[in-house]
């Protein structure tokens, strides 16, 4: 008796399953969408149960071009990607870079915009809902951010000292999925303090 | 054993496991680095065991001090604090490690896989998860803080706001609780995350997905609602370690902030969480059911598209905790019903179970016992379910000792059991040696016993009108004899772990040898050595069924011929 008298399974010779990186960062997507979506539910709940001003029409301004520059890049990350597979390493990082200087102009835009309206406006974590809900659901998305930023950083330290090759496109794919979810979650966020609660 | 049972050895690895060498230093260093998923794996539910031992210790307290009325055995704060720290370390830190554990060991083996995969996210997860529970004890020393109050958390392991505010909750005990919660959640996300991607890219050749084991099916679909359920609790403890650090209002009132969305955040992570503790019972009930009744498990699809729907429905029924809050008819409609759907693929699973059985030549060994045990508990379990969901009796019996008899009798009489029976089924596999029958049938009766004049008589006082979480009561309420009773139970169950813990011990040095399939069983941790080696499989296994080991061993009937 051998292995041999088994029925052989169909098409075993091209067994090909999924990237496990795709699959574990789409699960962590769908983890952390559940702890955006409690934030987010919160942050609808208490629209306009604050007690207290200042309220958010009275402080809050709409953050066109931080929104632009964020949104873009998930553009030039997928124009980087592009490159990285064919192997063209110079734009590759010419594109990486552009697109974390414009995560970066997003992070000092939001610091901007909490100095204002800490030193100016008064509002912090704890003068009434609408300081509380808002710091923590900006706040989240922002460290997201500097999450992001930071893993993107280390790619372009790989890249820029020419550790980084065409095989890792794989590994770059799977964290410009992250990016594009921070971007994405953006657009909630934004659509849910800035239009919505305002 | 082997050599009969096995005819093809050439397709089984049965290399002897390598000399464990090196002095205990160096050994106990490959196990702090270690990413191997059998180690951590093992760790886990070492973990998990101590913690069993730990809450166990604590619900003998609790029932120390409820056998008499007007006991003083413990005061007030301390029976707060412990039956506290008792609900959140059976959920947190016995509970989900050993769901982990089973998961860490078993999946990557069942499907053929070397490891899982993401190893290094897999000690990650272990290692963070070990944080939480030094976090939640070591706040028995630090809970005090500068404020002087408060030693261990004392605000039930649901902890409603405002309670759980820092108005009412002085010192750092609350702290050390949502601290705990947070890093113990982001080990069990990793975990999640790591086993949905084994399941789904590690598997061999040939095993598709209609062909993997029931266990990493129902671990696949645990993962997902783990994803979607803890997640809401870590966003639920930043949003409380905001309000007590950072002076926010999310659950205060009188900033206009909603308790109630407390209630709601922890039910919508609370609810889920009990099936993602009871579907790992259920996994090993599919594995252990079929091997000891000699049949292939009955209405395998129909048991992936039940636990599927489980995992769905069990997402829309929270707020049947919250009946008592007050929310409008329609609401209560939804959720009665919601709930009471659970039942139908719940019942089709216990059908299933039965129908395996059925005609079957069943052997009751030890986790056999404990499995058939389950399947009859569970059913009870699930009746009271039922009749919990109804809303006007839940506004009767809400937070009353029958609501505590109901979950101890999912959490023990259906998880517990099944449990200790995945314990007798693979310590073989995962140590070499068999654990001890003679000592395992006293265990089984004894915990089978001490669990039913516990849980069952606990039901009585609950209708009696016996609120929980109170730690003592007036003599002629007509509860005085029924606590007795409880107690008692109680104490059973205690002398039953500390046999099965012995068991454990005595048979790891003088067990009989396992060999690599002493149930002549069929999936494919069975087909490698007892314990396997680190790369597990010598060479990768290729599978044409569900049962892969039948196929070797009766080449002249495999089931790929019947199935598909």
């Amino acid at each position: 008796m051998s292995a041999t008298t088994i029925p052989l399974a169909h098409g075993r010779e091209d067994w090909k399953l999924p990237y496990h990186g795709t699959v574990g960062m789409v699960s962590l997507i769908v983890a952390e969408s559940a702890i955006f979506a409690i934030f987010v539910i919160a942050y609808l709940y208490y629209i306009g149960k604050s007690l207290n001003p200042p309220y958010p029409r009275q402080v809050l301004e709409l953050p066109i071009f931080n929104t632009v520059c964020l949104l873009s890049s998930s553009f030039t990350i997928w124009l980087a990607e592009r490159a990285l597979k064919k192997g063209a390493m110079a734009v590759f990082n010419l594109w990486l870079a552009l697109t974390i200087i414009l995560g970066g102009i997003f992070l000092v835009g939001t610091g901007i915009e909490w100095q204002k309206l800490i030193y100016h406006d008064g509002l912090t974590v704890s003068t009434n809902l609408f300081g509380t809900t808002f710091y923590s659901l900006v706040g989240l998305h922002a460290s997201h951010v500097v999450v992001g930023l930071t893993m993107l950083l280390v790619v372009l330290i790989f890249g820029i000292t020419g550790k980084l090759k065409t095989e890792h496109a794989r590994q770059v794919e799977t964290l410009s999925l992250y990016w594009h979810f921070v971007d994405g979650v953006w657009v909630v966020v934004f659509t849910v303090v800035y239009i919505v609660g305002r | 054993m082997a050599d009969s049972t096995l005819p093809i050895g050439s397709a089984i690895d049965l290399t002897p496991p390598g000399e464990v060498y090196g002095t205990w230093r160096e050994q106990l260093h490959s196990w702090v680095v270690t990413v191997d998923h059998k180690k951590l794996g093992i760790m886990y539910i070492a973990y998990a065991v101590f913690f069993l031992a730990v809450g166990g210790a604590e619900a003998i307290l609790l029932r120390i001090q409820l056998a008499v009325p007007h006991n003083n055995f413990l005061s007030p704060e301390v029976f707060n604090r412990i039956f506290t720290m008792h609900g959140t370390t059976m959920v947190f830190l016995m509970g989900m490690p050993l769901i982990i554990g089973f998961a860490n060991y078993l999946v990557p083996l069942m499907i053929g896989a070397r490891d899982m995969a993401f190893p290094r996210l897999n000690a990650f997860s272990f290692w963070m998860t070990a944080l939480g529970g030094l976090l939640m004890y070591y706040s028995f020393i630090g809970g005090v803080g500068l404020q002087g109050a408060g030693s261990a958390p004392d605000i039930t392991w649901w902890a409603y706001a405002p309670l759980s505010e820092r108005a009412f909750s002085r010192g750092h005990s609350t702290d050390y609780w949502a601290l705990s919660l947070i890093a113990s959640g982001f080990g069990t996300i990793g975990a999640a995350v790591n086993i949905i991607a084994t399941t789904i890219c590690m598997r061999c050749k040939g095993m598709t997905l209609m062909r993997m084991p029931l266990l990493a099916w129902l671990y696949l679909v645990v993962s997902g609602m783990i994803l979607v359920t803890i997640s809401p609790l870590t966003a639920a403890q930043i949003m409380l370690t905001v309000d007590r650090y950072l002076g926010g209002h999310f659950f205060d009132s009188q900033a206009g902030g909603m308790p109630v969305m407390w209630a709601h955040f922890f039910w919508i992570f609370g609810h889920p969480e009990v099936y993602v503790l009871v579907l790992p019972a259920f996994a090993i009930a599919n594995e252990v059911i079929p091997v000891f009744s000699r049949k292939a498990i009955f209405g395998y699809p129909a048991m992936v598209a039940a636990s599927v729907g489980i995992g769905f429905i069990s997402l829309s029924v929270w707020a049947h905790h919250m009946f008592t809050v007050g929310m409008t008819s329609a609401q209560n409609a939804f959720f009665v019903l919601s709930t009471e759907l659970v039942g139908v693929p719940t019942g089709i699973k216990i059908f299933n179970w039965i129908a395996t059985m059925w005609g079957g030549k069943i052997r009751f060994a030890t986790a056999m016992l404990f499995c058939v045990a389950f399947v009859i508990q569970f059913l009870f379990a699930g009746l009271t379910g039922i009749m919990l969901s109804i809303a006007p009796w839940n506004w009767q019996l809400h937070n009353s000792y029958f609501v505590i008899a109901h979950f101890h009798y999912v959490l023990v009489g259906a998880i517990v059991f099944c449990f200790f029976g995945g314990f007798y089924y693979w310590f073989p596999k995962m140590t070499g040696k068999l654990l001890d029958e003679r000592l395992g049938k006293w265990h089984f009766w004894l915990f089978l016993i001490g669990f039913h004049v516990c849980f069952d008589t606990m039901h009585i006082p609950g209708l009696l009108g016996m609120p929980r979480s109170i730690y003592t009561y007036e003599p002629g309420r007509g509860w005085d004899s029924w606590n007795m009773i409880v107690s008692i139970g109680g104490f059973i169950q205690g002398i039953a772990v500390i046999i099965f813990v012995y068991n454990m011990v005595y048979s790891l040095f003088k067990g009989q040898d396992a060999g690599p399939d002493p149930w002549d069983a069929w999936t494919l941790e069975w087909a490698t050595s007892s314990p396997p080696p680190e790369y597990n499989f010598a060479s990768e296994p290729v599978v044409a069924s569900r049962r892969p080991l039948w196929d070797l061993k009766h080449p002249e009937d495999p089931d790929s011929r019947y199935e598909e």
